[in-house]
């Protein structure tokens, strides 16, 4: 009997073994929820077919459609054809296969990592998949949850199984208090600007501390979200108090004496006193700024009361040259203050920063405010749910008596897979996760930033937080 | 997947090196959503071309293919194998491959032979000198014969041992099938279940 102390990544997996890797072979890994969208599956449903297998458990499998749907008129038939088949064929493959789905218009329909939790099946000490990056995100309860590719797509499908490879374990420690104006956001962008988009290669990071403690369940999955941003595999945080009364009495949490049951095993889930960490990353909560990007990866960031960075900062060749390709991509000059810096557009949704928490915050920022002239806002709530939840808040009427575009729920802006996509050179505050080249429309400038700086940015009309904002003290 | 010992096909000359996945299949394919049919966009771009070999009679049928040096690179597509199987290619042969066009290949059951350059050219000299020969390919001897050349090739161990067995990468976990079985069995009943459906209250 081994009592070795182990983290809470260790221990999800050495519980989720179906058979160890002999001669560096990869372990084989059970997986409790595999949820799905219709970018990624259609083909893997199409090897199914092709080879005669059925899905293994449809009853740890669910399907929501996001990437390609419209957030205006979703009751008019889709106008790209690509997104269309794309879809159709989503519907097609869940009814043939058996899986439960939430279609467009369903009231459970939503970008699939703001479903997925918000149905409560998403729980502690669980393996998570799904076909898509930001799977990350469900680590905020302590899950192990990574986004796979589309033949792993069709692995899980048939085998309810995933061979994969052992990982190394880094602690990300946030102590401290967050200062009023300073949110989750600005955690997570501080942390990717500090060990870079490759910081995280090949670990799952565990957030610690007490700022992390302190934080909800929205706001720790708008940290795990950005997890696969600083290029790790999964990011988690550990279960406690917060996170049992967030599942508590959500349709799919365990009720009675299971509840008792699941509890009891989530609270031995935390990584022991003593555990190693391959790495460990420390960040002060109490100095933390606004953060915001000013380049076109999410580790270009500094504090929104800095300026733009110039190239010869950089001591590394590589990043120097990253850094003038992307003052040139951002028409930015070295030494603007970002609070000098216009948008045309704001951007508050993507499964970053679109749940309630992030609607209600923002919306408290712009109540009796006007926005700027000329600057679009864009309200995508990430689910149909939290759309409705908001409406009965009235949230809705908060955004659109600011001038804001209230839309249903999607992917939306994040990706430009739909129509909602920026003009060449625009220019956009958005609360998503991903400031790449031609992310949010061909030519489009993308500055990631939390929902508060959104509000503000739509406000003043360049980016700012709500410090800058009049009356505020 | 099925298994691979011996295989006779039509051999098909490409004298072409350095043919990267966008050229076996240009990016507009890669939209649609099945993971078969793609036959019309194997070279889609030298098609058009009545002069390209594929077009010539005797290869039209082509199912083995002897390629010039660095054969896949390029992206990383998938839909490249998807291609050449569709086609109805079982192997292909040249000096030099990418190595993630190899891993792919493997996967689906496409022989991916490296052989030397002296060798490519006596293979392209044997095809060209009698139009519509066949190549028998021997994966267990790993040979490609036409009448009486036989050229030797490399395969690593490990892939010619996963489709000699037939065994795609699903293939290979389901042989751990009872353990799968037995860890469900295990599994406590209040982890979560997306079926029957709950919802919210109204
Ligand atoms: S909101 Fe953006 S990042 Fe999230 S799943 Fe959709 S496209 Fe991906």
């Amino acid at each position: 009997m081994t009592t070795k102390p182990l983290t809470l990544a260790e221990k999800v997996w050495n519980d989720h073994l179906v058979a160890k890797g002999e001669n560096g072979s990869p372990d084989l890994l059970y997986i409790d929820l595999h949820l799905i969208h219709e970018v990624t599956s259609p083909q893997a449903f199409d090897g199914l077919r092709l080879a005669g297998r059925p899905v293994r458990r449809p009853d740890l499998t669910i399907a929501t459609e996001d990437h390609n749907t419209p957030t205006w008129d979703i009751d008019k038939p889709i106008a790209d054809p690509t997104s269309r088949t794309q879809i159709e064929a989503l519907r097609h493959n869940a009814k043939e296969f058996g899986i439960r789905i939430h279609s467009l218009g369903d009231i459970e329909q939503g970008i699939v990592h703001v479903v997925g939790p918000q149905l409560g099946l998403t729980m502690p000490g669980i393996t998570v998949v799904c076909g898509d990056s930001h799977t990350s995100t469900h680590g905020a309860f302590g899950a192990l949850a990574m986004g796979i590719g589309t033949s792993e797509v069709e692995h899980v499908l048939a085998t309810q199984t995933l061979p994969l490879k052992p990982f190394k374990t880094m602690a990300i420690n946030v102590e401290g208090k967050l200062r009023p104006g300073v949110t989750a956001k600005d955690i997570i962008l501080a942390v990717i600007a500090k060990i870079g988009t490759g910081g995280g290669q090949g670990y799952v990071l565990e957030y610690r501390g007490s700022a992390i403690r302190d934080l909800s369940m929205e706001a720790r999955m708008t940290i795990c979200n950005m997890s696969i941003e600083a290029g790790a595999r999964a990011g988690m945080v550990a279960p406690d108090q917060t996170t049992f009364d967030y599942l508590k009495g959500r349709p799919h949490a365990p009720e009675g004496t299971d509840w008792d049951a699941a509890v009891e095993y989530w609270k031995t889930l935390p990584s022991d006193e003593g555990a190693k960490f391959d790495a460990e990353v420390n960040l002060d909560a109490n100095t933390l700024d606004p953060f915001v990007t000013w380049g076109t990866n999410p580790g270009q960031g500094v504090s929104l009361l800095d300026v733009v960075p110039s190239p010869d900062d950089f001591t590394d060749p590589n990043d120097k040259a990253a850094a003038e390709r992307a003052l040139e991509y951002m028409d930015l000059k070295p030494g603007t203050k970002m609070k000098d810096i216009a948008v045309n557009t704001v951007f508050l949704g993507s499964c970053t920063n679109s749940r309630i928490e992030d609607l209600r915050a923002a919306a408290e920022i712009i109540k009796g405010k006007k926005k700027a002239d000329g600057v679009r806002f864009m309200v995508v709530p990430g689910s149909a749910r939290v759309r409705l939840q908001a409406e009965a808040e009235g949230l809705d009427k908060v955004f659109k008596d600011f001038g804001a575009e209230w839309r249903f729920a999607g992917c939306s802006m994040c990706l430009g897979m739909n129509p909602d996509q920026l003009a060449p050179g625009e220019r956009a505050a958005s609360t998503s996760n991903r400031n790449f080249e031609g992310r949010q429309g061909k030519g489009a400038r993308t500055h990631l930033v939390s929902p508060l700086v959104a509000a503000a940015t739509a406000i003043r009309g360049t980016l700012s937080s709500p410090a800058d904002l009049e009356g505020a003290n | 997947m099925e298994k691979f010992e011996v295989f006779t096909g039509v051999g098909v000359p490409l004298r072409r090196s350095n043919v990267d996945t966008d050229q076996i299949i240009p990016a507009v394919y890669l939209k649609r959503i099945t993971k078969t049919g793609f036959e019309d966009a194997l070279f889609s771009a030298w098609r058009n071309d009545p002069e390209f070999v594929l077009n010539q009679e005797p290869y039209k049928h082509g199912q083995v293919l002897i390629a010039g040096p660095d054969f896949g690179t390029g992206s990383s597509r998938e839909h490249a194998v998807w291609a050449l199987r569709d086609y109805g290619f079982k192997a292909v042969f040249a000096s030099k491959f990418a190595d993630i066009f190899r891993g792919n290949s493997g996967k689906q059951g496409l022989v991916t032979g490296v052989i030397t350059e002296a060798d490519t050219e006596k293979l392209w000299q044997a095809l060209e000198a009698n139009p519509g020969a066949s190549i028998t390919v021997n994966l267990i001897d790993q040979t490609a014969t036409i009448g009486d050349l036989s050229v030797q090739f490399e395969i690593d161990e490990y892939t010619k041992w996963r489709l000699l067995e037939g065994l795609d990468d699903i293939g290979l976990t389901l042989r751990d099938e009872q353990a799968i079985t037995d860890f469900e069995a295990k599994r406590p009943a209040w982890l979560p279940k997306t079926l029957p459906a709950k919802h919210q209250g109204a």
